[in-house]
């Protein structure tokens, strides 16, 4: 196609010379493909990051102030002398692990591979739209990691103020050391995180809307693209609202604007900002932070129905309403921002409209959860480690999101906001059941993606570890977060009134520091079948999904003839008018065959 | 330093492994693919059960939890709005408690019932409207009630009828401790903005305010029982909230802007520590203090106070460093004793007027000092207990 209006004689000349250097096939690559792998992996680091942090304050909070030698090898003298935890640090850790895991890992990683690779794949496209952009997208956001991980290393510490970063906490040094350099990097690194993400989001949007092939109307695409498709709508509704906050921000920290800070005493003396608010911050941040919760959430679900549609070898159940709950939860996602801020001092008439919406939202979830279990219903179940994680998706989404009907009450937030209940609970509902969502898709398209299959057994231990661990975390949490216990506390020692929670917390951390052990488990199986995993099949689950009649090797353009075409939907698991229990979408109707889904 | 070589050597093997990604892509040409990590029956097998077993695991574990850790939960509300959040609260417990323990059994117990063996054919079941309907309605209806609850329990606790008879408190937050500004006889709090702060006068109240005259500023909060006690809330410095867990009250302290919340408390200290559920709580907190006690004594430092409750406020938005330890004790007194309390208090205008007065000692006794040149110790003396 680039070989248009090029000058006959270099063209062909080009093309005999045209092999893939290790730098456009591996680092500079256009391919949908191996962007998605390289999206992958970088989370993958970034997760090892991001979780290995939770690992170190969990021991700071079940065993607060004690000695450990690896808190001085990791921290340093300054952070941790004689490996004691200091409690500026703890904040740092706390912040910059949500950071992560929010943005880096649930929503750059997980959008960024799964999207990339099944977009293309999936719809019946050579590649994005724009696979420039794609490109582009990738490195912008592997350099917002290497600020953000940069950040880590200056001077006085990073940025210490919550993932959310309320100012003026954030925005003034002398109220915590944090909100200097390190900051500064959160910011840079978050806009082009933001730009990065844009890029990837319209490329997704325009890709689905204008790459399907012959016959694959939006009735007939898998669920996973239309999760990816409402995600990426979601992600460009609102990810420019962070961008305008951080900027307005940026703007009150260096030009001495007020946009966000007014009347305030610190350090001995009055400051000049007059007329912003906080608040102001807070909405900007939450118009992002709730929709950005199912930005997280809805690709995960959508690996989940694709993944239970096909180990069940039957159809999703219900396949119009999962697309209606998918739009219904995209739209409601943008008006209930302010259950965040029912105590921050908005007017309780908003509180009462914010309650309202929100807790709209548990009927197309419930929805959901429902057509999932249906789905299991009468099934053949094939228990793959994918299957696995997405069932335990959709059990700790019911778990985390019953939680949500307290949050979401105004009344009842009252007393367990800022708790370690929300802690619990969104903790369940999108970091462990996204996780999960990922887990699932890596276990699931790793042959898609590698041509080689990961280890079912190390597979099996890895799920099984994980799911009591994760229970054994966030189910006792609920408890001290119902018990009073504010999040983001160093430790609890200055408070007698939680010294009974303390056993509590020592049990959290144990199961947190066995779960997290265990993902090297995960790590190993991963890296080493990359290498050395058994060959896959061309279509090892018996998928009917185009991404499965593509070619194991990776190939420019997907498919080496043309591309297929699609005859039905991609749920014909177990059809009766056929003898094998799948037909691929690019199956020609039979004679007289009827459509059987609505 | 150590930690960024450890981050590049692993960036470096990082880089090294990808590379060797091309060597082995070369060394497998040709090895036969095949379908052993796909599951087998047999597999199915296990994992069925394991499902099962969790189902079990996740049953005992919130039973276990329910009674190990239920009784460290907050109870008995301390103040008259309280018992309708609680109210709210046990009704959606409920709720949540049946909607949990029917889906959890129907998701784990079909994935073992229907786990897959090799003749088995699944039933093509794409759709039911009936259905669907039911469980889009059945929630609705359900949550149509618990948001008509919620919103009439949220209307009666935050909006505060402008007449009504209450006592006007101010809590002022700063990193990282409180303090509380009494607004007098008049019930009135003075104007205040942080650019009157200046020495003695911490909160910037606006001394020529004449509301202002008989504000009194303590670190201490006392509020009376039975008498709805409304909020004012103000911070100099950063986001604080200000959180009371035992009253379900809470409310965040922005600067720039007062906020605020209004509650009757209607159990005194002494009265709810009192309360046989606090009675055992504390016995229980004070068994455990004395066992981490006897583990300090003996490796040679002091032991740790015995325990007894008070009602906290507490910090419960990120504010800094310390932000772990920011709180102030609240006690709940009978009117009368709060009165008794309130009477002596100064006010922050002679707070003030007497800081500035003993300024003006200081620096009189400073100039003695040195002007005496025979050194007039006396003089000196006499300025001391001034200070």
């Amino acid at each position: 196609m680039s070989a248009e209006g090029h000058d006959h004689a270099i063209d062909h000349e080009h093309e005999h010379h045209h092999k893939d250097t290790f730098i456009t096939k591996y680092i500079f690559s256009i391919d949908h493909k191996m962007i998605a792998k390289q999206y992958l992996i970088t989370g993958i680091f970034m997760g090892i990051i991001g979780v290995g942090m939770s690992m170190l304050f969990r021991m700071q909070l079940a065993w607060p102030e004690e000695s450990f030698r690896i808190f001085n090898i990791l921290l340093g003298d300054k952070f941790a002398p004689n490996g004691v935890m200091a409690n500026d640090i703890y904040l740092a850790l706390v912040t910059i692990h949500g950071t992560i895991m929010v943005f880096f890992v649930l929503t750059a990683a997980l959008s960024g591979t799964f999207s990339n690779l099944l977009i293309p794949l999936q719809i019946g496209a050579r590649d994005m739209a724009s696979g420039f952009m794609n490109m582009i997208s990738y490195w912008l956001f592997f350099l917002s990691s290497v600020i953000m991980i940069g950040s880590l290393f200056v001077e006085a510490g990073p940025a210490s103020s919550g993932w959310t970063i309320y100012p003026p906490l954030s925005a003034l040094p002398q109220a915590i050391p944090g909100s200097g350099m390190g900051m500064t990097l959160w910011l840079v690194s978050m806009a082009i995180f933001i730009a990065s993400s844009l890029m990837g989001s319209l490329n997704y949007v325009v890709t689905v809307i204008n790459l399907r092939t012959k016959g694959m109307s939006m009735t007939r695409l898998p669920l996973t693209i239309w999760a990816f498709f409402v995600t990426a709508i979601i992600g460009i509704v609102s990810f420019p609202v962070l961008l305008s906050a951080a900027l307005l921000l940026i703007f009150d920290r260096s030009f001495g604007t007020s946009f966000f800070l007014s009347d305030i005493y610190i350090a001995g003396e009055v400051l000049h900002y007059q007329g912003g608010s906080p608040v102001l911050f807070e909405h900007l941040f939450w118009f992002l932070g709730h929709p950005e919760v199912y930005i997280v959430l809805l690709p995960a679900l959508g690996i989940t129905s694709e993944v239970i549609a096909t180990n069940s070898r039957k159809p999703i159940f219900g396949y119009r309403a999962m697309i209606m709950s998918i739009l219904a939860i995209a739209f409601l996602s943008t008006i209930v921002w302010g259950h965040h801020m029912f105590v921050s001092g908005m007017n309780p008439f908003l509180g009462s409209v914010f309650t309202f919406t929100t807790l709209l939202i548990a009927i197309p979830s419930a929805v959901k959860a429902f057509n999932y279990i249906t789905t299991l219903w009468k099934g053949n179940l094939q228990l793959n480690p994918a299957m696995l994680f997405s069932i335990g998706l959709v059990s700790t989404f019911i778990t985390g999101g019953l939680t949500g009907i307290i949050l979401g009450d105004s009344t009842l937030d009252i007393n367990v906001h800022d708790t370690y209940f929300v802690v619990a609970h969104f903790h369940l509902v999108m970091g462990i059941s996204a996780l999960y969502g990922m887990f699932a898709g890596i276990y699931h398209w790793f042959p898609r993606m590698f041509g080689r299959m990961l280890n079912k057994n190390l597979g099996y231990v890895h799920f099984w570890v994980t799911a009591i661990c994760a229970y054994g975390v966030f189910f006792p949490m609920h408890f001290i977060g119902l018990a009073g216990l504010p999040r983001r506390y160093y430790t609890n020692t200055n408070f007698p009134l939680f010294d009974d929670l303390q056993n509590v917390n020592v049990l959290i951390t144990t199961f947190a520091l066995i779960g997290g052990a265990f993902q090297l488990v995960f790590l190993y199986n991963f890296f080493v079948s990359i290498f050395y995993g058994k060959k896959s099949v061309m279509n090892p689950w018996k998928s009917n999904t185009l991404e499965w009649t593509a070619p194991v090797e990776h190939i420019h353009g997907n498919w080496p003839g043309a591309i297929p075409e699609v005859y039905r939907w991609p749920y014909d698991y177990s059809n009766p008018s056929h003898d094998v229990d799948f037909v691929p979408q690019n199956v020609p109707m039979k004679e007289g065959e009827e459509v059987l889904h609505h | 330093m150590t930690s960024l070589l450890v981050i590049i050597v692993l960036v470096l093997l990082a880089v090294a492994l990808w590379q060797l990604t091309k060597i082995f892509d070369l060394t497998q040409v040709g090895s036969n693919s095949d379908s052993s990590e796909v599951a087998t029956d047999a597999d199915n097998n296990v994992q069925g059960y394991l499902m099962f077993g969790f189902l079990a695991f996740i049953y005992i574990f919130s039973i276990y939890g329910l009674f190990k850790w239920g009784p460290l939960v907050l109870h008995t509300p301390a103040s008259a709005h309280g018992g309708e959040v609680d109210n709210l609260m046990n009704i959606t417990w409920a709720l949540i408690f049946i909607v949990q323990a029917i889906t959890q059994v129907l998701l784990h117990y079909f994935a073992f019932k229907y786990r897959g063996k090799k003749d088995q054919k699944a039933l093509y079941f794409a759709d039911n409207n009936k259905l669907e309907a039911i469980w889009s309605v059945i929630p609705a209806v359900v949550l149509a009630g618990l948001i008509l609850y919620g919103l009439y329990a949220w209307t009666n606790i935050m909006f505060v009828d402008e007449d009504e008879d209450t006592v006007v408190i101010e809590l002022y937050a700063q990193q990282f401790n409180w303090k509380a500004r009494y607004s007098g006889d008049d019930n009135v709090l003075g104007k205040a903005n942080v650019r009157y702060i200046e020495g003695a006068n911490a909160v910037g109240v606006d001394l020529a305010d004449p509301y202002a005259q008989d504000d009194i500023v303590v670190t201490e909060l006392h509020i009376p029982k039975g008498k709805k006690i409304l909020f004012k809330m103000r911070s100099q410095d950063v986001l604080h909230s200000a959180y009371m867990p035992y009253f379900r009250a809470q409310m965040n302290c922005v600067p720039g802007m007062v906020t605020q919340f209004a509650f009757e408390p209607i159990y005194t200290t002494a009265e709810y520590r009192e309360l046989p559920y606090m009675v055992e709580k504390v016995a229980n907190i004070n068994a455990i203090r004395t066992k981490k006690s006897a583990a300090l004594v003996a490796k040679g430092e002091t032991a740790l106070d015995p325990y007894t409750f008070d009602y906290l406020l507490l910090c419960n938005k990120i504010c800094g460093a310390s932000h772990y330890n920011m709180q102030m004790k609240i006690i709940v007194d009978t009117p009368e004793d709060y009165k008794a309390w309130l009477k002596d208090k100064a006010t922050v205008v002679n707070e003030v007027k007497a800081a500035l007065a003993s300024e003006t000692a200081t620096t009189d006794g400073a100039a003695g000092v040195h002007s005496t040149k025979a050194g007039d110790s006396v003089k000196v003396v006499a300025v001391m207990p001034v200070k």
